[in-house]
């Protein structure tokens, strides 16, 4: 059970979804948090769903206010960055190039790609975690290999 | 969401800790994921934390505890306030070092971080081992401050000096220490001149540890401390002298000469914007009148004290506008609201009585000096100084436009009766009642939206009549750009910014509201109308006085409280301050806030404006808030503008003035918000 908890969380690095911040959140995670990184990526997804709503309703007005979508970005780009999510932040890099370039088509295109990976994300490690208790607390404390 | 500190060094709970366990920190982030993980490291590193996702927030939560943090971590971009603006507040407030973070990168930015006085920019993600060595941020700056007490000449025994140099060497673990070595080799030497020159001794200077007791420059210090550089001519001002002027006891010349460089700081900032406009205006003033040079000047410093001090302007105009204008508690609304109230208030004596004769014929003769004192405000006759002084007083109440000030005072209250929305109504109620400044105010903040509609509104409206009015004493406009920027360029700054924002009336106001209190508003203000200033030439001036009036007026209204409030504050507070007084402190915030990236020196011009306009508005004040039961509770508790103001006054001696402003028909009501 642990080598598969293990193994999954392995394979979400590999597949640069997570990164070494990921690591690090885990670092911080000792008996006295033992559920700190959990914690950390349900505050996550529970706020980016409020910006990707955000967003959603910005683009849907068709106006495309660069500057206030680009802030949003920024935003999430942050919170992606500070959990690890790096495939999520990709997207969002490549959203704000092209809000910068004004270019609302290219918005759209990466929007919508940033919010599959984000749900993919989400899935991914809803599952990890699930997992990951059912092991045993120690298993997420470990680094993958 | 704040949650107090957890402590999980060995001696939570305790500021003994050894460095670097138990460090109090702050931070700021609007992101609630990375707040939970930068708390969760702060603790791993044995800090104390204390998380905030407002910057408002953190901004009250420092005032509120003087010396409960350390170091401040704030994020750069937030919603309610730009990181930069609170990183500057903190720095003038509170002293205390702030590290900006964020996850912009780019060159352009950090250097932002360096030019705002941040001691460190970490880019996101925050590692763990970037926070472990925050706390060398903290014994630095420590240090720095013990080695500008020695300079100044500080009476600290040499024998005494030596521990305690060693003592911060030592528990930092310092590995400067040679560095430190060095400063105190000098600075001692140094030292040992001035103390044979110098009688007073810094008795109270607590050499013995790093943990020296912060000094909280309250409005009414700041206000002496203004005072003192002024006459002394802020060139020639050393601690020493400052220190002696000042006569406070318990005081030592460390405190003041820490305070010093971050005065100068600040006016180096605003000198940035119009270096000659300041010339300009301290020759004026002192031409006009020796009771208004000092003022001018001290109203442009203290609009940076003010800005220094932060809480001082705002519980300074809240006191000197609850004492002059009678009324009790109009701003309800954080803070902000207060120093406006106060602020306009405070304007509003001085300027209805420089000037108003013309305009309303109500001319406040609260007093001769303290008209004379506001004359930098508005009389005619001293335009710049009054404009100077309304700038600063202005500036620091409701960021009062630093052309406008000098005429505006005049020109207030004829604007005041122009304006249909209730300028005239405004004023009188303005100057009357601070619970309409406050409701203003309040409304300001509420409808941030509405501030920025009302603000082109009363623009067209002030446009009419303060134009007429500024005809009046066209020379006076460019002059009192000059006055009001005792500090150089403060004025000019002051009006540009004010003219931005009168022209971005528009969504200003919202933005910059974050402002946590008075002093915050004022900054914002300063800053704004600094880069406006730059930007918009003198000429603008009027027109924005015009507008600002308009502006001013349409803030009042609003409430105050909100961040919104701040924005609109500032254009209220600068319609209210010029009508009454041109204490548009909080105009001159509101424009700040508006203007969110302003340039550091903008900042800092709007923060002198600010000091400068609240401060000197205290001392007019002074003898009018004698009179004047401090109706407003609000400003009481905000602002400490108000004493500083009061302070300002009673420095000034001006003879209690009669509050009671009769602005003909000004009633908060009517201005639309």
């Amino acid at each position: 059970m642990q080598r598969q908890v293990a193994l999954i969380k392995q394979s979400l690095f590999d597949q640069g979804y997570l990164d070494e911040q990921f690591m690090e959140l885990e670092e911080l995670q000792d008996d006295a948090n033992p559920n700190f990184v959990e914690e950390v990526s349900a505050l996550y997804f529970k706020d980016s769903a409020r910006l990707i709503n955000n967003i959603d309703q910005a683009l849907e007005r068709g106006s495309f206010d660069f500057n206030r979508l680009d802030s949003y970005m920024h935003q999430f780009k942050g919170s992606s960055t500070s959990i690890g999510a790096s495939k999520v932040k990709a997207e969002c890099t490549k959203f704000r190039e092209y809000c910068r370039a004004g270019n609302a088509e290219g918005c759209l295109r990466t929007f919508h790609q940033l919010k599959k990976e984000h749900s993919t994300l989400r899935k991914k490690l809803e599952h990890y975690f699930q997992l990951a208790r059912q092991a045993g607390p120690k298993e997420t404390a470990r680094r993958p290999k | 969401m704040i949650n107090s500190g957890h402590g999980r060094g060995p001696d939570s709970g305790s500021n003994s800790d050894p460095f670097p366990a138990g460090l109090r920190v702050l931070v700021v982030d609007d992101d609630p994921t990375c707040l939970m993980i930068l708390e969760r490291m702060l603790m791993t590193c044995l800090y104390r934390v204390t998380k905030c996702n407002r910057a408002e927030l953190a901004l009250s939560l420092l005032r509120k505890n003087k010396n409960g943090f350390d170091i401040v971590i704030s994020d750069v971009h937030m919603p309610d306030m730009d990181g930069f603006k609170l990183l500057e507040h903190v720095g003038l407030e509170m002293d205390l070092p702030v590290i900006m973070m964020s996850a912009d990168d780019s060159k352009s930015v950090v250097l932002k971080g360096v030019t705002h006085g941040a001691v460190d920019y970490l880019i996101k993600p925050v590692r763990i081992e970037a926070l472990k060595n925050i706390w060398q941020h903290v014994v630095r700056k420590k240090r720095n401050e013990w080695n500008v007490s020695e300079h100044s000449g500080g009476s600290i025994e040499d024998t005494g000096g030596d521990r305690d140099r060693q003592q911060p060497r030592e528990d930092a673990d310092n590995n400067s220490s040679s560095v430190n070595e060095g400063n105190w080799r000098s600075s001692s030497s140094r030292k040992r001149k001035e103390e044979e020159v110098d009688d007073q001794g810094d008795d109270k200077e607590d050499t013995s540890s790093l943990k020296k007791p912060r000094v909280v420059w309250s409005v009414e210090l700041h206000q002496q401390f203004v005072a003192a550089v002024n006459q002394l001519g802020v060139d020639k001002a050393v601690p020493k002298k400052i220190l002696e002027m000042m006569n406070v006891p318990g005081l030592t010349r460390e405190n003041v000469a820490s305070h010093l460089q971050k005065y100068r700081i600040y006016l180096r900032r605003l000198g940035g914007v119009s270096q000659h406009q300041g010339n300009m205006n301290h020759s004026f003033m002192t031409g006009q009148d020796p009771s208004f040079g000092p003022l001018s000047s001290l109203n442009g410093f203290d609009l940076q004290a003010l800005a220094v001090v932060g809480q001082l302007p705002a519980q300074s105009l809240a006191q000197l506008q609850a004492a002059g204008l009678g009324r009790s508690s109009l701003i309800k609304p954080g803070m902000s609201s207060s120093p406006l109230v106060d602020q306009r208030s405070i304007f509003n004596f001085e300027n209805p009585k420089v000037r108003f004769g013309d305009g309303h014929g109500q001319t406040i003769n609260n007093g001769n000096k303290q008209m004379s004192l506001l004359h930098g405000v508005p009389t005619g006759m001293e335009p710049k100084q009054f404009a100077g002084s309304h700038m600063r007083v202005q500036q620091q109440i409701t960021g009062v436009r630093p052309g406008q000030n000098v005429q505006s005072s005049g020109m207030v209250l004829s604007v005041a009766d122009h304006l249909p929305r209730g300028g005239p109504s405004m004023l009188s109620s303005l100057g009357q009642q601070q619970p309409m400044f406050s409701t203003s105010v309040s409304r300001r903040s509420d409808l941030t939206g509405a501030v920025r509609n009302s603000i082109p509104e009363t623009n067209n409206r002030v446009v009419p009549a303060t134009h007429s009015v500024f005809n009046n004493f066209p020379a006076d406009l460019p002059q009192n750009n000059f006055p009001l920027a005792s500090a150089p360029g403060i004025s000019i700054p002051v009006s540009a910014s004010y003219q931005e924002e009168v022209n971005s009336s528009d969504a200003k106001g919202g933005s910059s509201a974050a402002t946590a209190g008075f002093g915050n508003p004022c900054y914002d203000m300063f800053n704004n109308f600094s880069q406006q200033q730059q930007q918009h030439h003198n000429n603008k001036l009027n027109d924005w006085d015009l507008r600002n009036i308009g502006l001013a007026f349409s803030h009042q209204d609003t409430a105050s409280a909100s961040a919104a409030f701040s924005t609109s504050e500032a254009y209220s507070s600068s319609s209210s301050l010029r009508k009454r007084r041109e204490t548009d402190a909080t105009v001159v915030t509101a424009h700040g806030q508006n203007q969110q990236p302003p340039s550091r020196s903008l900042n800092h011009l709007n923060h002198v404006f600010m000091d400068g306009g609240s401060v000197r508005v205290k001392s007019e004040r002074v003898a009018e808030t004698v009179t004047c039961p401090p109706a407003t509770t609000l400003f009481n508790e905000q602002y400490h503008q108000e004493d500083l103001m009061s302070a300002l006054l009673k420095q000034e001696g001006i003879p209690s003035v009669d509050n009671e402003f009769d602005f003909d028909g000004y009633s908060i009501d009517n201005i639309p918000v």
